[in-house]
C-alpha cells in the first residue's frame, strides 16, 4: 500500500518531466526511421536489438542517477513520515524503471504497430525485444541507484555509474573476447557460459538471438548457449538469470538505503 | 516522553554525538542549544530515524525507535531547510503528506488562513520565496494533532507576523500537553518559548535544566549572556 503510493507519486512526477517525453519521442523516431530504412519488420527488429541492448542500459543509468540526486528533498520529506524506508526506495526504483519502460514500449510499439507488427509473424520477436528492454531498464536503474546512494557527491556518482555502464556494455565484451582468444586451446564452454551470465547485456543479446533463432550465426557464446541448453531451455535459463539480475541490485540498493544517514 | 540513551554518532572522523543522555519531558518546550556543529540536527534526525546512530538508542514512551517506522505517526517534524520537491505545487505537497499519514488535519484550515498560504496554494514550490516555503513548513508541521513536535530552526525566514503565529501555535501545543523540542539560534525566541534547556557542546550534554537554573549557574541575566558565558568557558578550557 505504501509502496503503491510512492510508485504513483514518482510516476506522476515523471509524467511532468520533459525527459520522459524526450525519451519517448526518441524511440518513436527511431522506430519510424528503422522501418523506413529497412522496409522490413524482421530486419528492423535485428537492428533494433543492437540499439536496445546498449541504449536502454545507458538511459536507465543516466536517468536513475539523475532522478536520485534530484529527489533528495522528496526523500528527506518522506523519511520524516510514517513510512518504511524499503517502501520509499523500492517505490522510487519501481516508479522510475516503470515509466522508462513505458516510454520504451509506447515509443517503439506505436510505429511498429502502425507498420502491422501485431498481425505479422515476428510479433513474438518484437515482444521479446521490448520485454528485454524493460529488464535492462530495471537492472540499470537499480545499479544506478546503488551507485548514487553510495556517493553523496553527484559528480562522482554520475561518473561511477557511467563507468559501470561502459564496463558492462563495452569493456566486458573486449576482455571476454581476449580471454577466449588467449585460452582457445582449452575447452571454454563452461567459462563462456559463466561469462555470459554475469553480464546482463550479453545475456539479453543471447536471449534475443535465441528467440530470433540466429544464435549460431552470432558468435561463440550464442552457439554454446544453444548447444548446451537448446532454444527453449536456453531462454528459460536466460530469463531466470535476468530476473536474478533485477533482484540483486534492488536488494543491494535497499541494503545501502537502510544504512544511510539523510 | 523521549529518552536519549547513550547516543553516539560519528561522520567520518568527526564524533558528532558522544554518549548523549537526555530526557525530554511532556507538556513543556525543551530547547536544544549549542554552537554550530554541536550535534543538534543530528540528534533530531536520530529521533526521527533519518540518521542511524552508531551506538545508543532513542526511546519514545519506553520503546526503541530502531528500525521502526510507525512511531513517526506521533511526530510532526519541521525541518531546518524548507526544501520541498521543486515541481510540486503547495496543494500537492499538502495532499501527498495527508495521504501518506492518513491522519485528520484538524488545524489545517485555520493555519492556512492565518499564514495566508492560500495566496500561493497553487504555485510550484520552486517559485516560492524562502519565507513562503517556511510557511508551508509550519503548516505541514502544525496541521496534524500529534503528541510530539520537533522544530529545527523554525523561525528562519519568517516575517514578524508569521513569527507571531508560530509562537502562538507553540504555546497552544504546550498547553495541550504536547512534547515540544526546538532548536534555534535566536535567543530571544528560545527565552520566550522554552522552559527547559539542553545545551550541547561537541555532542555531549553540557547543561540540562530550566532556564532560571541556567541563568543562576552562569550568573547572568539573559539567556544570550549565559550561552556566551558557556561557550567562552569551553574555549578557555581548551
Amino acid at each position: 500500500m505504501q509502496l503503491y503510493k510512492i510508485v504513483r507519486y514518482v510516476i506522476r512526477d515523471l509524467l511532468r518531466s520533459r525527459w520522459t517525453y524526450v525519451y519517448f519521442a526518441f524511440y518513436y523516431l527511431l522506430g519510424m526511421v528503422l522501418l523506413f530504412i529497412n522496409r522490413d519488420l524482421s530486419k528492423a527488429i535485428i537492428t533494433l536489438m543492437n540499439i536496445i541492448t546498449i541504449l536502454t542500459p545507458l538511459i536507465g543509468t543516466v536517468f536513475g542517477v539523475m532522478y536520485y540526486y534530484n529527489s533528495r528533498e522528496f526523500i528527506q520529506l518522506l523519511l520524516a513520515q510514517p513510512l518504511r524506508r524499503n517502501a520509499l526506495f523500492s517505490g522510487q526504483y519501481i516508479g522510475v524503471s516503470l515509466s522508462l519502460s513505458l516510454s520504451l514500449i509506447l515509443g517503439l510499439g506505436i510505429p511498429f504497430s502502425m507498420y502491422g507488427v501485431l498481425y505479422s509473424g515476428v510479433i513474438w520477436d518484437f515482444a521479446v525485444l521490448l520485454v528485454i528492454g524493460g529488464f535492462l531498464t530495471f537492472i540499470f536503474v537499480g545499479l544506478a541507484l546503488v551507485v548514487a546512494l553510495a556517493n553523496d557527491n553527484r559528480i562522482k556518482g554520475f561518473g561511477y555509474a557511467i563507468f559501470l555502464w561502459l564496463a558492462f556494455a563495452v569493456v566486458y565484451d573486449g576482455l571476454f573476447l581476449l580471454g577466449l582468444l588467449y585460452f582457445r586451446d582449452y575447452p571454454l564452454e563452461k567459462f563462456a557460459l559463466g561469462g555470459v551470465l554475469v553480464n546482463p547485456i550479453d545475456l539479453s543479446r543471447i536471449l534475443i538471438l535465441l528467440k530470433l533463432d540466429i544464435a549460431a550465426l552470432m558468435g561463440f557464446t550464442g552457439a554454446v548457449f544453444k548447444k548446451v541448453f537448446g532454444t527453449s531451455m536456453g531462454m528459460v535459463m536466460a530469463f531466470g538469470a535476468l530476473l536474478l539480475w533485477v533482484w540483486i541490485p534492488w536488494q543491494l540498493m535497499l541494503w545501502f538505503a537502510r544504512r544511510k544517514d539523510f | 516522553m523521549i529518552q536519549i540513551r547513550g547516543l553516539t554518532k560519528t561522520f567520518g572522523k568527526l564524533r558528532v554525538l558522544d554518549d548523549l543522555h537526555i530526557d525530554i519531558a511532556e507538556a513543556r518546550v525543551t530547547a536544544i542549544l549549542g554552537p554550530n556543529g554541536s550535534g543538534k540536527t543530528t540528534l533530531i534526525k536520530s529521533i526521527l530515524g533519518m540518521v542511524v546512530p552508531d551506538r545508543g538508542d532513542v526511546l519514545i514512551d519506553g520503546s526503541s525507535v530502531r528500525g521502526q517506522w510507525a512511531y513517526r505517526r506521533n511526530i510532526s517534524y519541521m525541518s531546518q531547510i524548507a526544501n520541498f520537491p521543486a515541481n510540486l505545487r503547495v496543494r500537492e505537497v499538502i495532499d501527498m503528506i495527508r495521504e501518506i499519514r492518513r491522519q485528520p488535519a484538524p488545524y489545517m484550515d485555520d493555519i492556512v488562513q492565518r499564514l495566508g498560504v492560500e495566496q500561493f496554494w497553487n504555485k510550484q514550490m520552486q517559485h516560492l520565496s524562502g519565507g513562503m516555503r517556511q510557511k508551508v513548513n509550519v503548516l505541514l508541521t502544525f496541521m496534524f494533532d500529534t503528541p510530539i513536535y520537533i522544530l529545527d530552526e523554525p523561525t528562519t525566514g519568517l516575517d514578524p507576523l508569521a513569527l507571531m503565529h508560530l509562537k502562538e501555535l507553540i504555546v497552544r501545543k504546550k498547553a495541550q500537553g504536547k512534547t515540544i523540542l526546538v532548536t534555534s539560534h535566536i535567543m530571544g525566541f528560545v527565552e520566550e518559548m522554552a522552559q527547559h534547556i539542553a545545551f550541547l557542546v561537541d555532542g555531549r550534554l553540557y547543561f540540562d535544566g530550566s532556564l532560571e537554573e541556567l541563568k543562576r549557574r552562569t550568573g547572568t541575566d539573559t539567556l544570550e549572556q549565559s550561552i556566551a558565558e558557556i561557550i567562552k568557558r569551553n574555549y578557555a578550557a581548551v
